[in-house]
């Protein structure tokens, strides 16, 4: 669970309390605009990317209205998002849109600036650096809390996911929902669901993705948690998006199934996530009941 | 027995080490970045092999009980490579890394002016992230490659203490001891260092400030040599305190300069024991 600002003040002794004061004052100052990309083109070239994505086509004239209300959700002070924050022009190196191979002969890119070299503004330092100053045990909070008060942009998420340890990804992933990113960080989500760590599992299925995955992707993010033993309170909404999923009602079946003849326990979640497939009107879909788990345990689990 | 393996490649191994590590005492680790025998081509092939020295490999190690650090570095041999250079002016971004309790390995292997500069500027990097160095010796010509090692040092803004001078032997360790550093042995099963002589070496310069590690990669080499040389500094008529000194505490010391080691790993989940790491189901 996510502190906030107040619960950390309470929890962190005085010179992590300046620490965290110093690095936050740093990502404001990002909000305000030191970082971002002040070209129009690239602003238009994130929303048609996003449009691209998601099949809709975020217009001009709404976008900026779902940007205010947006920024009137923060608690923190500070003033609107300044225009053209939103860049794509890192963006290429996100996970499944990396840029064309196009390199010259001694292995640099030639394309946009390469992320990996260029010097990175001093709070994402301050974003490696959470846990050693603040103690691993609030390192996520301390982590999503300067990508809120940075309103970090898709560039910068994509950088920071891309250059992190696993906590510092699974600080971007718990905090995509809190950035106005639209859809544009599925990628991020995309990548964590391919790993095999269930940190990053578990931080995959929260807030963003039950808003953004599609329900084939959905699907299959709640299998692979049940397949990396990540426990489905992990996935958010889930109620909402199983109630009446006869396809994954059926997966998990089959899934039962596979497991029931290899002679290996079937999970306890599954059976969670299999109650909650059935229709809101009580009727039952039309999957087949998920078949018993052997009586005596065996050696894997 | 608690055992701190100061030098070991995990991404080599498989878990099945790391479970027969666990058994043999092993609790903590550091992984310095290497060449993987196939040598690389472009820097993001190091981009990977540290994230996975900053994501996977410490989750695998975590799976069986084991802290894994790791030292982040372009290596000796590589640097003398144009395509792999450019990794120089990355490192930083890295450095910074909660889990990178060093720089390294560092070092020559061919002593070429190439193997100079980035030797110099790692240790320069070093200072400026204050940790300490993991400082590689060459195998060949390994006398002159120490004291060459050592000028570079000396006229480093890395003090002499925060250095760590690794597979050293019979000819280099009066050098390497006398020079401030501390002094790493590997043990290997037939090159390098063996137990019995890594026994001699103690009983000549004591145990302060030295460190033994398995260097074990995908050559032929053991995990639990460590292990083996703790066994036979007993045999010999060490003390326990003496083993713990030498496999524990004194890595331990070295790599706390860097103020980001973190030991308090959970006992590997019952879950898991005697199974295989997870592999989404596979």
């Amino acid at each position: 669970m996510l502190k906030s600002r107040e619960e950390l003040d309470a929890a962190l002794g005085e010179a992590a309390r300046a620490w965290l004061d110093e690095a936050l004052a740093e990502a404001a100052h990002e909000a305000l605009g030191a970082g971002a990309a002040p070209a129009d083109a690239t602003r238009a070239e994130a929303l048609r990317a996003e449009a691209a994505r998601t099949g809709t086509a975020p217009s001009e004239a709404t976008r900026p209205e779902a940007v205010r209300r947006a920024a009137g959700a923060r608690t923190a002070p500070g003033s609107g998002r300044p225009e053209g924050a939103s860049d794509a022009a890192h963006a290429a190196s996100a996970p499944g849109a990396r840029p064309a191979p196009d390199t010259v002969p001694d292995g640099r890119s030639a394309g946009p600036p390469d992320p990996h070299t260029s010097t990175p503004p001093p709070w994402e330092l301050r974003y490696a650096a959470a846990g050693r100053h603040c103690g691993r045990e609030h390192a996520d909070s301390v982590r999503s809390l300067l990508l809120v008060e940075a309103r970090a942009s898709l560039s910068c998420v994509t950088r920071l996911y891309a250059h992190g340890t696993a906590a510092e990804r699974r600080a971007v992933l718990l905090t995509l929902h809190r950035l106005d990113l639209g859809g544009s960080a599925l990628p991020l989500v995309e990548d964590a669901l391919r790993t095999n760590d269930p940190r990053l599992v578990a931080a995959a299925v929260g807030p963003y993705a039950a808003v953004r995955l599609d329900p084939h992707a959905w699907r299959h993010a709640v299998l692979k948690c049940l397949f990396t033993e990540v426990p489905v309170e992990a996935v958010a909404r889930l109620a909402d998006r199983a109630r009446g999923d006869g396809e994954l009602a059926r997966m998990l079946s089959d899934f039962a199934a596979e497991r029931t003849a290899a002679g290996r326990a079937v999970p306890e979640d599954l059976r969670t996530v299999l109650a909650l497939t059935v229709p809101a009107d009580g009727q039952t879909h039309q999957a087949r009941p998920a078949t018993a788990a052997p009586l005596a345990p065996t050696e894997e689990s | 027995m608690r055992i701190f393996d100061p030098h070991i490649h995990m991404t080599s191994r498989t878990t099945d080490d790391y479970r027969a590590m666990y058994d043999a005492g092993v609790r903590a680790l550091v992984e310095p970045s290497f060449w993987l025998g196939q040598p690389r081509t472009s820097p993001g092939s190091f981009f990977d092999y540290f994230d996975a020295l900053l994501g996977w490999e410490p989750f695998r190690a975590s799976q069986y009980g084991i802290a894994h650090h790791c030292a982040i570095a372009l290596n000796p041999k590589e640097a003398n490579d144009p395509r792999c250079t450019p990794v120089l002016d990355a490192l930083p971004r890295y450095l910074v890394k909660d889990s990178v309790v060093a720089v390294g390995e560092i070092g020559y292997d061919s002593m070429t002016p190439a193997e100079d500069h980035a030797l110099a500027a790692q240790l320069q990097s070093a200072a400026d992230h204050a940790l300490p160095a993991l400082v590689h010796t060459p195998h060949r010509d390994k006398l002159a490659g120490l004291r060459r090692t050592l000028d570079v040092v000396r006229e480093s803004a890395l003090p002499p203490e925060h250095v760590l001078l690794d597979h050293l032997n019979e000819t280099t360790v009066k050098d390497a001891v006398d020079s401030g550093c501390w002094a790493g042995f590997s043990i290997y099963p037939d090159t390098k260092m063996d137990e019995d002589r890594m026994v001699a070496v103690l009983k000549n310069h004591g145990t302060e400030k030295i460190l033994v590690n398995s260097a074990a990669d995908w050559g032929k080499s053991d995990p639990l040599k460590t292990r083996k040389v703790a066994d036979a500094m007993l045999r010999a008529g060490f003390t326990e305190d003496d083993v713990d000194q030498v496999l524990w505490r004194n890595p331990v010391a070295f790599y706390g300069l860097s103020g980001r080691l973190q030991l308090d790993t959970a006992d590997p989940s019952p879950l898991h024991e005697g199974n295989s790491i997870l592999r989404g189901g596979e």
